[in-house]
């Protein structure tokens, strides 16, 4: 018997936690995140979830509270979007550093100035190198099935590095889609209890967010770059699992559509994913060879996937929400990186910044000028400028 | 694709109406929907844009609506001549409103006598989109009550699958 409901990215995130039976969330409301810790509260208070919810006085003390309780060996959530992930920063680092492993939930949305409530990609790729493990995802099924995979990742003996998992703001989490909830007992079959080895305990004292000589934090940092590489394996293992149980899966770091002959590939990231499919599918309908690539971990970044799934196109775009002033997006910088030795032509195109809306006919127009991408003189190209 | 489009003010349930008959479609028929409010601030009696989209295959295209096949108006004041600009070929408007209406591209109804009658406030919501439902048959009557008493909470379900029910036996602004 399925399980429908017609619920936003924000209440398919909501719905994700309360499967994972977390014992204490922390939070502080921000737009376009709000509505995942509004419903939170709610189970909370119908006692549908058995957890403490902690509603805090900013994002700093909500993600430090979620540590706190972590390193006793509660599974926590927190959620956050833009500023107030900024605002996170230093805890953030804390977080990675100490090895814990938390599970938040982020809404992409831009950052001021200009002050802006709406969707891009600026904050958490702001935060690439903060040591949390990152995950986009497309639509709202995803963004359940993502939250229960990140705490089974984030808490997996090999990696214990905490997992962002990001949204764009209104597009996905505001926007309704039918999914499908998976049974209690399903999700408990993939996700055990937490069970923190070394939690913090009376009995058994120990350091904890300790202090490091020069000679010695070298070797943590080895450690938390090592745990992050193995995650690799853990994501594609844990698809796996999570698929045999629900029948969905998802592909890994990232995932191909219509790239094995392709000659023309634009790489995504995000809710925008489906609708430059839809394109790639008109186009092909025409002649045209073209896919695309979506990105879903940025961290650890799918260096060899892309390789994988690139490797018979000549010309690959890049399309992001998000831009390194003075330099390209982060993205494409990563991207370029991957395909250092090869001899394919690279194109960035920096679009939807601020909440703008990218229409099919821009990813139209993305194609024609990757197409005829000997025109184009610049690396990056911002759309949608026209009034 | 069908695209719909309800123009409304903040607080006259746009997007509560719009989530309904995505809800219809997908949790009640064997279709596909997306449902989302104009994003942004949310502030009582400002203009309102909230969209649905259905389709007989998964939705890709999470965008905002260029064209819609229908733009249900809930609040007179909002109608504007240049909506029709926004409609695709064959495209309609469903306007509420007590006055006559000889566009042909418009079908007009007084939901707010019925809402008054029905729910004992000129709240025009679920009544626009009945007409809507009775004029195209975008989904069934059955699935519309079924997404009526999903969505809402039970009383104030119950009163709007009433009215819903009465909208379908008009013949005035409602083509059956």
């Amino acid at each position: 018997m399925s399980n429908k409901v017609f619920v936003s990215g924000n209440e398919a995130v909501a719905i994700g936690v309360k499967l994972a039976k977390p014992n204490v969330i922390a939070a502080y409301p921000i737009t376009p995140q709000t509505i995942v810790v509004e419903r939170l509260a709610e189970m909370v208070e119908r006692q549908e979830l058995n957890a403490e919810y902690m509603y805090v006085e900013s994002e700093h003390s909500a993600l430090s509270a979620v540590m706190g309780a972590s390193v006793l060996g509660a599974r926590t959530f927190t959620a956050t979007s833009s500023q107030g992930l900024l605002y996170m920063a230093e805890v953030m680092h804390y977080a990675s550093g100490g090895r814990v492993p938390l599970v938040m939930m982020n809404a992409n949305r831009s950052l001021a100035l200009p002050w802006s409530i709406f969707g891009d990609q600026r904050d958490s790729l702001s935060m690439l190198d903060s040591g949390w493990i990152q995950v986009y995802v497309e639509d709202a099924q995803e963004s359940l099935d993502m939250i229960i995979q990140a705490y089974a990742l984030a808490e997996h003996k090999e990696v214990l590095t905490p997992v962002m998992v990001n949204l764009d703001g209104f597009v996905l989490t505001h926007t309704y889609e039918a999914i499908e909830v998976p049974k209690e007992e399903q999700v408990d079959k993939f996700l055990p209890g937490f069970e923190l080895e070394g939690k913090m305990d009376l009995e058994n004292p120990r350091n904890l967010f300790f202090s490091s000589s020069p000679a010695d934090n070298i070797r943590f940092k080895v450690q938390q770059h090592q745990a992050m590489e193995n995650s690799r394996e853990i994501i594609e293992i844990l698809d796996k699992q999570y698929g045999e149980i629900t029948g969905r899966r998802y592909g890994g770091l990232a995932t191909g559509y219509k790239t094995e002959d392709a000659d023309i590939i634009l790489i995504t990231l995000g809710s925008i994913t489906g609708q430059v499919r839809a394109v790639v599918d008109v186009l092909r309908a025409g002649g045209e060879k073209v896919g695309v690539v979506k990105i879903r971990f940025m961290r650890p970044f799918p260096e060899t996937e892309i390789l994988k799934l690139c490797s018979n196109a000549a010309v690959i775009g890049v399309l992001e929400k998000d831009i390194s002033f003075g330099y390209h997006g982060t993205v494409y910088t990563n991207v370029t990186d991957a395909l250092k030795n090869t001899n394919k032509r690279l194109i960035n195109f920096v679009g939807g910044l601020g909440g703008k809306n990218i229409s099919q006919q821009d990813i139209e127009e993305i194609f024609r000028r990757l197409k005829n991408v000997d025109k184009d003189t610049n690396i990056v190209n911002f759309i949608g400028l026209e009034v | 694709m069908i695209e719909i489009t309800f123009l409304g003010r903040g607080g006259q349930g746009a997007f509560t109406t719009s989530r309904i008959l995505g809800a219809a479609a997908s949790l009640y028929e064997n279709k596909f929907a997306l449902s989302f409010p104009s994003f942004g601030p949310e502030r009582r009696g400002a203009p309102v844009f909230a969209y649905t989209k259905i389709d007989t295959v998964p939705i890709r295209n999470r965008s905002q609506c260029q064209l819609s096949d229908y733009i249900v108006v809930l609040d007179e004041s909002l109608y504007d001549e240049s909506l029709h600009n926004k409609l695709k070929p064959e495209g309609k408007v469903i306007l509420n409103t007590p006055k006559e209406n000889s566009n042909p591209d418009t079908i007009g109804f007084d939901a707010a006598k019925v809402a008054e009658e029905y729910l004992g406030a000129a709240i025009t919501n679920t009544a626009m989109l009945s007409v809507l439902v009775a004029n195209t048959h975008l989904i069934s009557r059955d699935s519309l009550l079924a997404a009526i008493g999903y969505d809402m909470p039970g009383r104030i379900a119950s009163k709007n699958q009433k009215l819903a029910e009465y909208i379908f036996t008009c013949t005035k602004g409602v083509g059956l």
